[in-house]
């Protein structure tokens, strides 16, 4: 770079004055435009698929339809049985994530610096297991629940009969969601000890409590809604689910209903894939493929807005104390 | 620093008072760059500044004073109109500049930006590097020519003294740099625009002694091309740096005048009580 | 005044307590470290039984082969044909068109969104907005499979005249609406943690507000732009039930986008419940389960590579 003279450097001042000067008013309502279309076209989109499914479904909702099993090969009747094993499936799921995740959280943010090896460790798999295909749920579900666990308990304690537990089942299928949704739980759970003040933590042990009393009487109690809206998230996206399941246990058609926890069951979202693609008409069978498909959304919908109205009442008491 | 100029526009506003206008000067030989008439401001319902008038003298420092919460950064981004980007502000009266009302008369407000020219109170240089950083200003407002930006850029620094520490690695990134040479780098980039009027907002508050008296040097260099207003909470620089300076308090302008003046003989108490440590 | 007397409280229960949380919370450890290894597992015959390897090796899966005596050398997929075929190529193929077309659908999509929330959108608008991709977020990917099955292959069937109505541009669409919501959400909170002190400054020197979003904030807020962009794509190569609905299903290499594919993730969903326990074709889709994880993994580390390295460019300050 040249070093300027004073006259330069004035010559300088002048000529960027002029540039600066003469700018015209930038228009600039181009970007605005375009990405406000983007908006638009994302919205459009959500309207068509929530008003096709709604329109294609809505007639064919009744209390029969949702009481009572499907028959005639899925041309007539309800789906009851896939609603109940969903419900199942779910809160077999629910009651073994949630301690799991909600300790998870606790060690993480009461136990450990954020530093430490261990927190790191425990970070990378739960990032890990987030980004994992579900997929890869499913093929591991089989391997390791129905082809390790399963068969090993079937030789150690079923060796004289066929496949007992080594086979799919209704344990085994919320066993691998509980898997996949571990990280929503242990996330919100966090979000939700975070928000809790450290002065509430430090009164509690000032009075002479541990460590663990604080946890279950001061902590807890206040981390419940968090704690609640993690489940809930839990729920929703394990009702949704299909891959971990196709091959863990559930079923298309079963004349009973799962009683043990080694049966196996129906469920809304793998009745919606198999009808959907190896339906022999498909025409007929078109009416109540909608009517599962808008029981499964509003059902999915439903969870999602109730954690949504937790979340933000959590927050906003937060702000007040 | 009480030079010539200061003394005459001392003299000058000693003339009015006399006269009996004490907060309305308007008729000092200095040209004033930019006028301030019943200038009210408000943030939605609540009214933050009352009936504030006062000229702004070219190629002179201004210093404005007093308590926090005073009103005397919201006054100054009224100069600029910095507080259109706040939602629900209003402002009443009238501010010119060189004759033209910066409210009514004004359609772009990027164009007054770039003549009424800004630094903060914390420094805040762009994740760029430094040179980019200076040169932000001329390629925003349609400088394209290369050897233009890097003498604009060569220029500024050293205007702001910043030059010789930083002319070896200009694409260095800004943040690598010290609080006080960041601060500059930001006085530099706000120069490059060519600003007729410079606001500077607390520029040294959050900085060391020595880098804080560098910039008071920068500053008295820099009023030799700009006009400059400055907000500082701290008397004793508004002492140093300030030709002019304006007592704010609770929103209202208690007095103006020329520096010496507020800060020897002040006609109005508050003021007194103010300079002399009584509150605030 | 009396001193209370309190029981001493039991050191031993608080010890077990602190270890019982301390092993629930290695589950996820425990969980990722179980799925790599009987992922693996169960893969490893391919390389160590020898009556598999009649039937597949891996080389066979990788290259050309000539399957019929005197026929050309080509890739494909029939594990279930009289002679057994098993390479990867058409599934690599058709994971990648349908994942390219789902990219090339939601970054536009979502990073626009995400700008004019951003940076557009007054406080109404931004709180429509919100729900709006959370709703889509909230939609089973089944139902989206569903969707592009039943309606979204008519359409474009009859507007396009596609020879096949389940092909990559259909699921590749559905796949899209299915990463928006991530490339949004990840994208719009990379740009609204920009201070308001960087914009101010901008403003100050005259720039207009489009010029802040372009000059200042956008590429500030690249890394994270990226890395929304790249958990997307991982997103888009791994998801299942809207390719194994919408795609086809046809593991053919081809250069247009509008035949149909079979991606990796549908092939082991397709055809896992028809094989034999233990056998060749078994131990193939393990190891493209294996492939799978392996992707997303290094996809995952590598957007916190980018995230890392376009953060050294703002050394010093983190946003």
């Amino acid at each position: 770079m040249n070093t300027l003279t004073r006259a330069a450097a004035d010559r300088t001042s002048e000529k960027v004055k002029k540039i600066v000067e003469a700018r015209g008013t930038s228009g600039g309502h181009l970007p605005r435009t375009i990405t406000l279309l983007a908006v638009a076209i994302i919205v459009a989109m959500l309207a068509v698929i929530l008003g096709n499914v709604i329109l294609g479904g809505y007639h064919i909702i009744s209390w029969d339809f949702l009481s009572s099993p499907p028959e005639n090969g899925m041309e007539e009747g309800g789906i009851f049985p896939a609603i109940f094993g969903t419900v199942a499936l779910v809160l077999l799921m629910t009651i073994a994530v949630v301690p799991v995740g909600v300790m998870t959280a606790l060690y993480l943010h009461e136990y450990t610096r954020p530093d430490s090896k261990m927190t790191r460790v425990i970070r990378m798999a739960i990032n890990n297991l987030a980004g994992v295909p579900s997929i890869v749920f499913g093929l591991f579900g089989l391997g390791f629940f129905i082809g390790f666990v399963g068969h090993n308990m079937d030789n150690m304690f079923f060796s004289d009969q066929g496949p007992v537990w080594g086979q799919p089942a209704i344990i085994w299928a919320s066993l691998t969601l509980a898997i996949l949704t571990l990280p929503v739980v242990i996330i919100a759970t966090e979000e939700a000890l975070r928000s809790i003040p450290r002065e509430l933590r430090e009164a509690s042990l000032a009075l002479g409590a541990t460590r663990l009393q604080t946890i279950r009487r001061v902590v807890l109690p206040q981390a419940l809604p968090g704690i609640l809206t993690g489940a809930i998230l839990a729920v929703s996206r394990g009702a949704g689910e299909v891959a971990p399941i196709m091959f863990t246990g559930a079923a298309y058609y079963l004349p009973y209903l799962p009683e043990k926890l080694n049966d196996q069951f129906m469920e809304l979202g793998y009745h919606i894939y198999v009808m959907a693609t190896q339906s022999p008409d498909v025409e007929k069978t078109k009416p109540i493929l909608y009517g599962t498909v808008l029981v499964l959304l509003v059902l999915t919908f439903l969870l999602n807005f109730t954690a949504i109205l937790l979340r933000s009442r959590m927050r906003s008491r937060r702000v007040n104390v | 620093m009480y030079n010539d100029e200061v003394n005459a526009a001392d003299q000058a506003v000693n003339r009015i008072e006399v006269g009996g206008a004490n907060t309305r000067p308007g008729m000092s030989k200095r040209k004033a760059k930019m006028i301030v008439r019943d200038l009210d401001f408000f943030y939605g319902a609540n009214q933050a500044l009352y009936n504030i008038s006062l000229d702004i003298y070219q190629h002179h420092v201004l210093g404005l004073i007093g308590p926090s919460g005073c009103g005397k950064s919201t006054f100054l981004r009224t100069l600029n109109r910095m507080n259109d980007t706040i939602p629900g502000t209003r402002a009443t009266g009238t501010i010119k500049l060189d004759g033209t009302d910066i409210y009514r008369d004004i359609d772009d407000v990027a164009s007054l930006r770039t003549r009424v020219g800004m630094v903060f109170q914390k420094s805040n240089p762009f994740p760029k590097s430094i040179f980019e950083n200076v040169a932000y200003g001329l390629r925003v407002n349609g400088v394209r020519d290369k050897q233009l930006i890097e003498e604009s850029v060569e220029d500024t620094l050293k205007k702001a003294f910043l030059w010789d520490e930083v002319k070896d690695k200009l694409d260095q990134s800004a943040y690598m740099l010290s609080g006080g040479q960041q601060q500059r780098v930001c006085i530099a980039r706000a120069l490059a625009v060519q600003p007729e009027i410079l606001l500077m907002d607390e520029p040294a508050s959050a900085l060391d002694p020595i880098s804080t008296s560098k910039i008071e040097d920068l500053i008295g260099e820099l009023k030799k091309h700009y006009t400059i207003v400055i907000v500082t909470h701290n008397m004793q620089q508004a002492a140093r740096v300030a030709d002019f300076t304006a007592f704010f308090f609770e929103g209202n302008m208690i007095e103006f005048g020329a520096t010496k003046k507020i800060f020897t003989k002040p006609d109005i108490k508050k003021t007194e009580d103010y300079i002399t440590g009584r509150f605030g | 005044m009396k001193r209370h007397n309190f029981k001493s409280k039991s050191k031993l229960l608080e010890w077990i307590g602190e270890k019982f949380i301390a092993i629930n919370a290695l589950a996820a450890v425990l969980a990722i470290f179980l799925i790599f290894i009987f992922i693996f597992k169960e893969s490893i015959p391919l390389f160590t039984d020898s009556e598999i390897q009649e039937e597949v090796t891996v080389e066979r899966m990788t290259f050309k082969q000539e399957w019929y005596e005197g026929r050309d050398a080509k890739y494909s997929w029939q594990p279930n044909s009289e002679v057994p075929k098993y390479s990867l190529m058409p599934l690599f193929v058709g994971t990648i068109k349908a994942a390219l077309i789902a990219m090339l659908f939601a970054v536009p999509l979502g990073v626009g969104a995400a700008v004019y929330s951003a940076e557009f959108a007054n406080r109404r608008m931004r709180e429509f907005i919100k729900p709006v991709i959370e709703m889509l977020a909230g939609i089973p990917s089944v139902v989206l499979g569903f969707f592009s099955l039943i309606v979204l292959a008519s359409f474009l069937q009859s507007t396009f005249g596609f020879v096949f109505r389940l092909n990559a541009t259909n699921a590749g669409i559905a796949l899209g609406v299915a990463v928006i919501p991530i490339v949004f959400t990840v994208a719009e909170d990379a740009m609204t943690t920009i201070p308001q002190s960087l914009r101010d400054a901008a403003l100050a020197l005259g720039a207009t507000p489009w010029q802040v979003s372009l000059t200042v904030v956008l590429p500030a807020a690249l890394p994270g732009i990226a890395s929304g962009i790249v958990l997307g794509f991982g997103r888009a190569i791994g998801e299942t039930m809207i390719v194994l609905m919408a795609s086809g299903n046809a593991a053919i290499i081809s250069g247009n986008f509008a035949d149909s594919i079979r991606t990796i993730s549908a092939t082991i969903a397709a055809e896992l419940a028809e094989v034999v326990f233990g056998g060749a074709h078994y131990s193939v889709l393990f190891f493209l389960g294996s492939l799978l994880f392996v992707f997303t993994f290094l996809i995952n580390l590598g957007g916190d590579y980018i995230l890392g390295r376009l953060k050294e460019r703002y050394q010093g300050r983190t946003l």
